[in-house]
């Protein structure tokens, strides 16, 4: 019972946490729900140049507010997801994306994880290996 | 003894890495423009001093000219004013102002009180031209060649350093203009 309780009031926090991230939006005159879902979408995945870890979904910066009306201009002119990336990019550059292309530059950030792995996985071989020598 | 250092070599180099991002900070906000080595965008806007009258980027096709943007709203534009004025004065091309999200009155306030050093201003109250010019923040300063060309952007306040930096730049695109 105590548990379900926990459980209820971290559900609501959380939604509240939502809520109060979801703020920093306008209300905006959508058309229909998929518009709404693809601005939001986007807001999210686009960066803020001005405060730099928050995206415009998050972010009550002027400019932000500039951007987002201006995606959503684009979005009721009917231009698709990736013109308006294109749009933003050839404004902003890569740097506005928080998914930037991979390419030459962004190699390292896309495989570097997988790099760190690779190291881990390396490094755990060999302990396990000189550990079962020791045995 | 490799079990004892590595711990050790593996921090120190952890925390070289954290105090050169220290370091950097300041320099990797800066968001390198795409625009520069493209054409400045023709952007068409009202004259902060005849809104009346309209000017376009265009205007200056032909010869070197900066644009420098700037806002009443804007502390570091104060801080860069008495250097916007020197390179106005000092470097021989139009240095155009660009009114940004700003307030008539604030912005005409503000000139008379700091001094209006720039040829003319453009003026964009809304901030859709600026989002074209790829403007994140005032001051930026736009160096824009005799072909249209945006050749260089300093983003934030001009100092003595930029100031050298920059009049050595309009010297260089102004020797391109005989060439």
């Amino acid at each position: 019972m105590r548990k379900a309780l926990l459980l209820t009031a971290w559900l609501l926090a959380l939604g509240l946490s939502d809520q109060s991230l979801a703020s920093a939006i306008e209300p905006l005159p959508f058309r229909s729900d998929v518009e709404e879902i693809r601005f939001k979408a986007l807001a999210e995945e686009i960066r803020c140049t001005v405060c730099q870890n928050q995206s415009l979904a998050d972010s009550d910066a002027p400019l932000a507010q500039d951007l987002r009306q201006e995606l959503f201009v684009m979005i009721q002119d009917g231009r698709t997801d990736q013109e308006i990336r294109n749009f933003m990019v050839e404004r902003y550059g890569d740097f506005v994306l928080y998914r930037p292309p991979l390419a030459s530059h962004t190699l390292l950030l896309w495989g570097g994880p997988i790099l760190l792995l690779l190291i881990g996985l390396l490094g755990s071989v060999i302990i396990i290996r000189q550990r079962r020598a020791l045995l | 003894m490799i079990r004892l250092l590595l711990p050790l070599v593996t921090f120190v180099g952890l925390i070289g890495l954290l105090i050169i991002g220290m370091q950097t900070a300041d320099e990797r906000k800066l968001v390198d423009s795409p625009l520069v080595g493209r054409p400045i965008p023709n952007l068409v806007l009202p004259q902060l001093h005849q809104p009346a009258k309209t000017t376009s980027t265009a205007d200056r096709l032909g010869e070197v000219w900066v644009l420098n943007v700037w806002g009443s709203w804007c502390q570091s534009c104060r801080i860069e004013h008495p250097y916007v004025g020197r390179l106005a004065k000092e470097s021989g091309v139009p240095v155009v102002g660009f009114n940004w999200k700003d307030e008539r009155d604030d912005a005409l306030r503000w000139l008379s009180q700091f001094g209006d050093v720039w040829a003319y201003h453009m003026v964009d109250y809304e901030g859709r031209s600026a989002i074209d010019l790829g403007v994140y923040g005032a001051p930026e300063t736009f160096l824009i060649d005799h072909r249209g060309i945006i050749r260089h952007k300093h983003i934030g306040p001009i100092d003595e350093t930029i100031l050298g930096d920059l009049m050595a730049r309009i010297q260089r695109l102004q020797q391109e203009v005989g060439a």
